[in-house]
């Protein structure tokens, strides 16, 4: 089955991100495909690859990334909930004339139409909130 | 047409679950998830709650439940599933919907 999960929440916040990863882990490990993952809202924090979390908490960047790595997935970053918080990549960094970008590896900025297109083609969309 | 509902806040913080009980169709399932384990317990005003709702089936994320100490807790016939239960049920039911 097609699952896609729209991620509405920052990393850190409360639980919402934590439990998108596990639940996303779980659907992998149950052979489902996850279509796409679309972080919306503070949801785009997860998206960042300067963030230092201590060595002893969980690491969701990096989490986020590794599973993108493994299983290929499509992690899509909304570009004006990004753009509001300073999350930016390389292209949008020299389109806007900044100095600076910060997007992890992984990660691809696009605008709402992939939201609704993950909610047409799969066959599941799943929120995670706060 | 089945709806599995997510209600991810604790019952004494917010409405959501509430909201989701009195719209909850008969035979649709609200997993409580999060926070939202809390509605699963027992020895409280809500608890009464889902023991007079017959037609729905309640689940708890068992991962939650124990993370907040109250898997001893739980009300009587809800399903404590794992992440992998939470997947299943998603896929048992047509759509999701998540009382933020």
């Amino acid at each position: 089955m097609k699952i896609a999960l729209q991620i509405n929440e920052g990393p850190y916040q409360h639980q919402a991100a934590d439990s998108a990863i596990q639940f996303t882990k779980a659907a992998l490990a149950r052979g489902h495909e996850i279509y796409r993952v679309f972080f919306y809202h503070d949801g785009v924090n997860n998206a960042t690859r300067l963030a230092i979390p201590p060595q002893d908490d969980r690491n969701l960047y990096e989490k986020w990334s590794k599973l993108q790595k493994e299983h290929n997935l499509d992690l899509v970053v909304c570009i004006a909930a990004a753009q509001r918080r300073g999350m930016i990549d390389e292209d949008e960094m020299k389109r806007q004339g900044k100095d600076a970008n910060n997007i992890a590896e992984g990660f691809r900025i696009s605008g709402l139409g992939q939201l609704i297109e993950a909610g047409i083609e799969a066959d599941r969309l799943i929120v995670f909130g706060a | 047409m089945t709806m599995l509902h997510t209600v991810n806040k604790s019952p004494f913080e917010s409405k959501a679950f509430d909201t989701c009980l009195g719209l909850a169709k008969s035979g649709s399932t609200i997993l409580l998830i999060e926070d939202g384990v809390y509605a699963a317990t027992t020895g409280n005003s809500v608890a009464d709650k889902i023991k007079n709702t017959s037609d729905i089936n309640f689940c708890v994320l068992g991962a939650d439940a124990q993370a907040r100490g109250i898997e001893a807790k739980l009300a009587e016939g809800i399903k404590v599933v794992d992440y992998e239960g939470f997947v299943d049920l998603v896929a048992e039911h047509d759509t999701v919907q998540a009382w933020l």
